[in-house]
């Protein structure tokens, strides 16, 4: 079923063999599939880095746009046509670092989006610097010394700013990856998926092992909707909760806010501008 | 011979900010203009919300007209310090109208014609200070004729929603001012008589950011994405205010670098998007303006010109982001940018960049400043009917490849959910269908595709417009927001060997632009900037060198006694 995803032309990946990214690709499409999406109405919209690559290996619509950048873009998408399918992907150098502004307004804005963020702690494309997540001490070739500065915590924050679905996954596990990007999906508002995705050639220290050792499935005595639970779960550092952690609802979407979809909900694409309107806004300007 | 205009009238408010002078500035030109008079008006304010001083120009004329002359006919200050920054302005000539309060000791010695009205007296007569303005407003009413039921009906309109109270007490204003108008002058106090006319009674009142914004409207602009900036910042209330009416999508982004990214994404997915913004906000989305050159995205900018470098005089007004636009953004792909230098080239440049924006899927720079956005004139048969929502748009088939090779280099432009095809769109160099490559052929044929667009471009250029004989031997050559004021300094010259060209389309230039510069004499170019930015572009593309340079750069419009002289003493 997945296959209706797989591109149609040769590919050649860019990814390193055994690379987490493989294993978020296919959680993908096959959450994708099983949600019965259909490519023509799906847009998957990039930033750049490795994890960016990925609707490069997808059959669908994409705009893989700038590095920090794919969130306004995927915004607007969703606000010119709001009946397309849009998900944002990125490396978390790409959502967190370049593009940390624009992740805090978008969780404002409260687009009907959905994020993943393919978390390796480390920047891949540009041959292992230190990231946002970075831990403390993390040596790279710029980092000589370590990272001195505390890791940011991008669950934490979005809960902070009562994003309407906060959720974790972890590379290594394909099917709850995908059953926590089905539940992302299918959420009404903005959905942020933090990934955990082993890197295995810039990251040394957060490996397939380091993740199996370090995390945890939140169980059924969760409940998603108590935020200061949420809260509390999302800070913890000595282990890392997986799965849905917070989910704020009756939040308006940005798009319901517009006031361009009130009385009209034909998207952009379908409207005209009529040549009586411009006259009677004109005919107010003679006094 | 020299001869300016004598049935002319320069008014000059000046005022504090928070007095209420762009009320005032509105009700008067919409007064003057009912009652059959060309009006100009330009506002001039500082970068701060009280205190200071702002003033306004309102020009009064028997011909269209659109320039700040250096002269003032009356100077009425509205407070005390009003008079500070208009010392050299005020002659003897100037009639300083107003409150004794607020006029300064040096100009009482007798040597200044002045007409003493307490107004501010008798707005606290009416309820307060706050009444000035509409005192003022009736005063002039009735200085200059105006009928007492149109001024009556226009401020009973402009306060209806004020409340009865108000209305009653603003009515009760333009009263008792126009009362005092009427029998204001001494003996030997005359002002000039100024012809009316039925025609411009029906005319608009249209200032820049009007002209801007409904021609955006008429381009079939469906979403706009900005971060306020002044001086651009007009625009997007002006957009703000009538998108519920036209179904357009208006978000205030969290910086430049979202808003211009929002309008790419908006145009992928079929939106028609546009920016506004000034110098250090395009600074912040020219990473997203090579975007939209790689992805071949048609993009609007509004770029309003403030001078810099960096904060600079955020009010006020200049010409020297020319180059900033020419040549910003990474990498080599084609644009195209518009400069407008009247009220109706703004609307139809406006709905002109939409158009070719759509078309050559190229950005589009609308490139306007403080000066032409912040004016105000009277604008007769502008044809508003057409609209450009021709949409370029495809629906496409399974087989489809966003960037298809073409003759044009132009290929159509499909977007997700409109058809069987999928739309694929990459930042880093892609081929055909979308994909990233680093083929060498590739990619050679696909920068030779993108700059292919702009002979299209080049096909469609608009010509300079030439005010002015053919047989010209000398030319002034100017861009943008110095139309009006050159044209109007050649009618006061009365040269015949004198004309004008004006670019409101700055690139690409004209093919006949070289031909049209190169034959004259002496070459004078004219920009409100301090390093003659267009006499270097035309210099590059045709190698013609200009003789002379009028520039200015101290943050005020050219002047029209300013231009008259520079060139006076140039020829
Ligand atoms: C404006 C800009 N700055 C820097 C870069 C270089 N750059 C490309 S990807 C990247 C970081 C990649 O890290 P991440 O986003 O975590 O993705 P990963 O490659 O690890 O998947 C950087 C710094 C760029 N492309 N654009
Ligand atoms: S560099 Fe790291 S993140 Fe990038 S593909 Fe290789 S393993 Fe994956």
């Amino acid at each position: 079923m997945a296959e209706r995803f797989d591109p149609d032309h040769p590919i050649d990946i860019a990814w390193c063999p055994g690379c987490g990214n493989y294993h978020i690709l296919a959680a993908l499409k096959s959450a994708l599939a099983e949600l019965g999406k259909d490519p023509e109405s799906l847009v998957i919209v990039s930033g750049i880095g490795q994890a960016a690559k990925t609707p490069q290996y997808v059959r669908t619509n994409f705009f893989n746009g700038l590095h920090g950048r794919s969130l306004p873009v995927a915004t607007a998408i969703k606000a010119t046509n709001p009946g397309l399918t849009v998900i944002a992907e990125s490396g978390d150098g790409c959502m967190y670092g370049e593009g940390g502004n624009h992740l805090l307004h978008a969780v404002r804005r409260n687009p009907d989006i959905t994020v993943l963020v393919h978390n390796n702690m480390v920047y891949g494309l540009t041959k292992g610097q230190a990231s946002p997540t970075s831990m403390r001490g993390f040596t790279t070739p710029v980092q000589v010394s370590g990272v001195c500065v505390e890791p940011m915590n991008p669950l934490a924050m979005a809960i902070g700013l009562s994003a309407s679905f906060v959720a974790r996954a972890f590379a290594g596990d394909i099917e709850q990856t995908r059953e926590i990007m089905k539940q992302a999906i299918t959420h009404k508002g903005f959905a942020l998926v933090d990934i955990f995705q082993p890197c295995v050639s810039f990251n040394r220290v957060n490996t397939y092992q380091w993740y199996k050792e370090h995390c945890f499935y939140l169980d059924g005595s969760h409940d998603p909707a108590d935020r200061d639970a949420a809260f509390r779960v999302a800070s913890r550092t000595d282990s890392y909760a997986l799965g849905v952690l917070s989910i704020v609802s009756g939040i308006p979407t940005f798009e319901e806010c517009l006031d361009a979809y009130r009385g009209d909900t034909r998207p952009l694409h379908e409207r005209r501008v009529s040549s009586g309107k411009i006259e009677k806004l004109m005919d107010d300007k003679r006094g | 011979m020299k001869t300016y205009a004598k049935d002319d009238l320069s008014i000059v408010l000046s005022a504090e900010a928070g007095q209420g002078l762009q009320t005032l500035e509105q009700l008067m030109t919409r007064v003057f203009k009912l009652s059959g008079y060309h009006v100009y008006s330009y506002s001039e304010f500082m970068s701060r919300i009280r205190g200071g001083n702002n003033s306004t120009q309102i020009r009064i004329s028997a011909r269209m007209i659109s320039s700040c002359p250096r002269r003032i006919d009356i100077f009425v200050p509205l407070h005390t310090g009003a008079m500070e920054r208009f010392h050299d302005r005020i002659t003897p000539e100037t009639i300083i109208l107003g409150d004794p309060a607020f006029i300064e000791r040096r100009y009482t010695d007798g040597g200044y014609p002045i007409v003493a009205v307490p107004i501010a007296g008798l707005a606290r007569e009416i309820g307060g200070e706050i009444y000035m303005s509409v005192i003022l407003l009736g005063l002039f009413s009735g200085l200059l004729g105006v009928e007492l039921t149109l001024l009556e009906n226009l401020v009973r309109q402009f306060f209806s929603r004020a409340g009865e109270e108000r209305t009653r007490k603003n009515i009760e204003a333009a009263r008792k001012g126009y009362a005092s108008g009427m029998h204001l002058l001494k003996p030997g106090q005359v002002l000039p008589v100024i012809e009316r006319s039925e025609a411009v009674k029906n005319d608009l009142l249209l200032n820049g950011i009007d002209a801007i914004g409904t021609g955006c409207l008429a381009g079939g602009c469906t979403f706009v994405s900005s971060y306020p900036m002044s001086p651009s910042t007009g625009v997007l209330v002006f957009l703000a205010k009538n998108a519920s009416e036209f179904g357009l999508v208006v978000e205030q982004a969290e910086d430049e670098i979202s808003a211009a990214n929002m309008a790419l994404g908006s145009w992928y997915a079929g939106g028609r998007a546009m920016v506004t913004t000034s110098g250090g906000g395009f600074a912040l989305m020219v990473e997203a303006l090579s975007l939209a050159g790689c992805i071949e995205s048609p993009l609007v900018v509004h770029v309003a010109q403030r001078p810099g470098p960096a904060t600079g005089l955020p009010t006020r007004t200049e010409q020297a982001d020319l180059e900033h636009v020419l040549y910003s953004g990474h990498g080599e792909f084609p644009r195209l940018v518009l400069a407008p230098g009247s009220i109706e080239e703004g609307f139809t440049l406006s709905r002109h960049a939409f158009h070719m924006a759509d078309k050559y899927q190229v950005p589009v720079i609308i490139l306007t400043d403080q000066h032409y956005l912040e004016s105000t004139c009277t604008v007769g048969g502008l044809d508003v009917s057409a609209t450009s929502s021709e949409s370029f748009i495809v629906e496409t088939d399974a087989a489809y490849r966003r960037y298809l090779f073409t003759e044009s280099g132009v290929s159509p432009r499909g977007i997700p959910g409109f058809g069987r095809g999928l739309v694929c769109v990459d930042s880093d160099e892609h081929d055909e269908a979308g994909f990233i490559t680093e083929d060498s052929r590739t990619r050679t044929a696909m920068v030779e595709k993108r700059l292919q667009k702009l002979r299209g471009l080049e096909k469609e250029c608009i010509e300079p417009t030439l005010t002015g004989g053919e047989d010209y031997r000398h030319l002034v050559v100017g861009w943008g927001s110095t139309a009006g004021v050159v044209r109007e300094a050649l009618s006061v010259l009365g040269r015949n060997d004198l004309s004008f060209l004006h670019f409101s389309q700055v690139y690409p230039l004209h093919p006949n632009a070289a031909s049209l510069i190169g034959r004259a004499q002496k070459k004078i170019v004219i920009e409100n900037n301090a390093t003659s930015q267009f006499a270097r572009l035309v210099r590059m593309h045709t190698g013609i060198a200009f003789d002379a340079a009028i520039l200015k750069f101290d943050g005020w419009p050219f002047l029209l006694e300013e231009v008259v002289e520079r060139l006076e003493a140039l020829l």
